[in-house]
């Protein structure tokens, strides 16, 4: 599914806490289809890549591009890039006072503007693909931790992105609902979602990325095709990293 | 026994309008209140540094003073001094409507502040402006959270109110008063006002806590078994 057409440009992000300098310089390039996944030990500014990319965090230098247009310094016209670029967090963060089918629709409604007949009827398909069609009118203080992160793949879905940011998702999760949010990212994959996963679902990664990069200090030091990371000289501290991993 | 009695029906259809009286400065000041104190709160959370002086500056003035001073301050000095005369009711209306305002954007700004950020980030990260964020995600858990805070003003400005009497206002207290000042019964008479009061305010609260179940979500917010 993965084409030469780069949807999203990564250049030179720096980004620095105080004395700490979480981003010293990440670049790369994203193209439409792929699902790229960084790994890395705690700490190393994984998350804060992902938050840079949507500008839910201002890098301090670098430059980001959605389609050839540029996504930082881009005033109020972020909301619009925002909305082709969809992001799941760890903790969900679902609207708590919605229910699931109100916490897909309100960006619609409000967002894109759409009549609420329009929304109801996309928020519901959208439900229907995470397998969330008998929760519609769940509150999230009811639902379970997968259906929880299912439903904020929906919310994020919606709003047709052209590439989706996902911040350690199943972080939060038991090996069972881990099983079955890695499942609807699997699918989503296999249907050709460009998406950019932060976790450390060490097998997920490797059966599903088409590119591993592997990140510490602030840089990515490692990359490469997962099918390499055993052999190659490109990924000894990755091994390293992974410990057990070889055999 | 009988006479006490009768006393006590006697007096009921003069002191009605000052159960009307008390009740509509309780409504008008937490209306005042309302609509004052979210506006004040959002901009204490989110306004610029200035901005936030200024409320910070209110709220300090308002809930450091007493009601009494508060009261004589508006009603010989401020309302005059601009060439404002209206009537002692109305005064005091504004007067508790102030002072309200200044403990509800409190409790407001503290329901804001907390919504756990995610929500901010979340509402963002699908293109809604902070503006957007904050009206369609923040501020409805906002408004729900502060809910049992919020009507607690209401047995307080209920039973702040009877401080109106000092101005004239004929709310409960004053028209309890008149009437023990020509019966010369004050014992039944106080019994009865304050019997009024009781019934007054614990109504209200029954009321509010119908309101505040009605507006729960499941499994969310206080109250709630999880």
């Amino acid at each position: 599914m993965m084409t030469d057409e780069i949807i999203l440009r990564v250049e030179d992000i720096h980004k620095r806490y105080g004395e700490n300098e979480v981003l010293k310089g990440v670049s790369f390039d994203v193209q439409r289809g792929e699902t790229k996944v960084f790994i890395g030990p705690s700490g190393t500014g994984k998350s804060t890549l992902l938050r840079c990319i949507n500008q839910l965090t201002v890098p301090d230098s670098g430059y980001i591009w959605l389609n050839g247009e540029e996504v930082t310094h881009a005033g109020p016209r972020i909301n619009q890039y925002r909305q082709k670029i969809g992001m799941v967090f760890q903790n969900f963060n679902l609207f708590d006072h919605l229910t699931a089918l109100g916490n897909v629709e309100i960006a619609l409604l409000r967002v894109k503007k759409m009549n609420r007949q329009e929304a109801r009827k996309k928020a519901l398909m959208e439900l229907e693909q995470v397998g969330l069609s008998d929760k519609v009118n769940s509150y999230p203080a009811e639902l379970s931790g997968g259906q929880a992160q299912r439903l904020s793949i929906a919310r994020a879905l919606a709003m047709d992105p052209e590439v989706i940011l996902f911040d350690e998702p199943t972080s939060s999760l038991d090996p069972e609902l881990t099983r079955e949010v890695l499942e609807v990212m699997r699918r989503l994959a296999r249907n050709g979602m460009t998406m950019l996963i932060v976790t450390h679902e060490m097998g997920f990664a490797l059966s599903v990325a088409n590119e591993i990069l592997f990140m510490e200090h602030g840089l990515i030091v490692e990359k490469g095709p997962p099918s390499e990371i055993p052999t190659s000289q490109n990924f000894t501290r990755t091994r390293q990293f992974l410990g057990s991993f070889q055999d | 026994m009988s006479i006490l009695s009768q006393a006590v029906i006697d007096s009921l259809p003069y002191l009605f309008p000052g159960i009307v009286t008390t009740l509509g400065l309780v409504l008008i000041a937490l209306g005042i209140g309302l609509v004052m104190g979210i506006p004040m709160a959002l901009i204490h959370v989110y306004g610029s540094r200035p901005l936030q002086y200024i409320i910070k500056t209110y709220v300090w003035i308002f809930r450091g003073l007493p009601i009494l001073v508060l009261l004589f301050l508006f009603y010989f000095g401020i309302f005059p001094l601009l060439g404002l005369y209206i009537s002692a009711f109305w005064i005091a209306a504004v007067v508790l409507g102030f002072r309200t305002a200044a403990y509800q954007s409190e409790i407001f700004r503290g329901a804001i502040i907390s919504i756990h950020d995610g929500q901010m980030l979340a509402a963002r990260s699908l293109g809604m402006s902070r503006s957007q964020a904050i009206l369609h995600v923040i501020l409805p858990q906002a408004l729900r959270n502060a809910l049992p805070g919020w009507t607690n003003e209401y047995p307080i400005l209920l039973t702040d109110s009877s401080v109106c009497y000092a101005i004239g206002v004929a709310e409960l207290l004053t028209r309890g008063n008149q009437i023990v000042a020509r019966i010369h019964e004050p014992m039944t008479i106080f019994i009865l006002i304050a019997a009024i009061f009781i019934i007054l305010n614990y109504s209200g609260q029954w009321i509010f806590a119908r309101i505040e179940r009605r507006y729960r979500i499941p499994g969310y917010g206080e109250g709630d078994s999880r």
